[in-house]
């Protein structure tokens, strides 16, 4: 059966299409909160660190690295989640967002600046993952998903 | 010794992102079991399922040879990487786990991939 065949065939699949797309909203947020608290949390506490472990296990437990280590595993848990709803060809390129997000928070948060070359990827990144928002989110019809 | 370290985080994330696709299409979490109260029933059940398991363990062992890469080149040099494998992994999609992966999913994919080079420019 050909690709775009797959496709059509499987009317089933467009109905977890908005809890696809609300999951996904989930898993990026994570990530780049996540990301961005454990960024924040390393820039301010990093100057201590040195031989001894103490400053290491007051690090975990500062508030914005542990914000940051919960919303990571949540976006591990919510991830695997997703990727049992879509296909794994999908999650990757529109979960990419993130790259841009970080990027973006990046500027406003720690003031880095971003130049021609991010500009370009990050309009690159949009225009992939609107191509393949594009098309269903999950094209194997063995999945329990499909059949919800 | 750089080489050798984008080897073992492409493939870690490969193996272990087709892994818990793998796994999770077997037995996808239904919607109703995402409320809070349910959180720890989830849990208990990915912790039981060796794939999601050897999956973690893999994201770790590339979470840890990213950090050496991050020692030995740029992250001009390292987040492309990741990049590579958002391709083998579209491809690994459609050989090993049968993934419809149409043109227009491709052209996607790639210019995704491209995007994350510039970015890392």
């Amino acid at each position: 059966m050909s690709d775009t065949a797959v496709e059509t065939a499987m009317p089933a699949v467009r109905r977890v299409d908005l809890k696809v797309k609300l999951l996904t909203v989930f898993v990026v947020f994570t990530n780049v909160v996540g990301n961005l608290a454990m960024s924040w949390g390393m820039r301010h506490q990093a100057a201590d660190l040195g031989l001894s472990p103490l400053p290491y296990i007051k690090l975990i437990f500062s508030p914005w690295v542990l914000l940051g280590t919960t919303l990571l595993i949540f976006w591990l848990l919510s991830r695997m989640t997703l990727l049992g709803w879509a296909d794994l060809s999908y999650v990757l390129p529109v979960t990419s967002i993130g790259y841009v997000m970080n990027a973006v928070l990046g500027k406003m948060v720690f003031g880095e600046t971003i130049s021609w070359q991010r500009w370009a990827g990050t309009a690159a990144i949009v225009i992939g993952i609107v191509l393949v928002g594009m098309t269903a989110a999950n094209t194997t019809p063995n999945s329990e998903a499909s059949s919800q | 010794m750089r080489w050798t370290m984008v080897a073992i985080i492409v493939g870690t994330t490969a193996v272990g992102d087709l892994l818990q696709s793998f796994e999770m299409k077997r037995h996808a979490v239904a919607a109703e079991e995402l409320r809070p109260d349910r959180w720890a029933r989830v849990l208990g059940d990915f912790a039981r399922r060796l794939p999601l398991v050897l999956a973690v363990f893999l994201m770790a062992i590339s979470f840890f040879a990213f950090m050496k890469l991050l020692s030995l080149a740029d992250l001009s040099f390292a987040v492309p990487v990741t990049a590579a494998s958002v391709v083998l992994e579209t491809l690994l999609a459609r050989l090993l786990l049968g993934e419809s992966v149409s043109a227009l999913r491709w052209a996607g994919v790639f210019s995704v991939a491209c995007g994350v080079v510039l970015l890392a420019m």
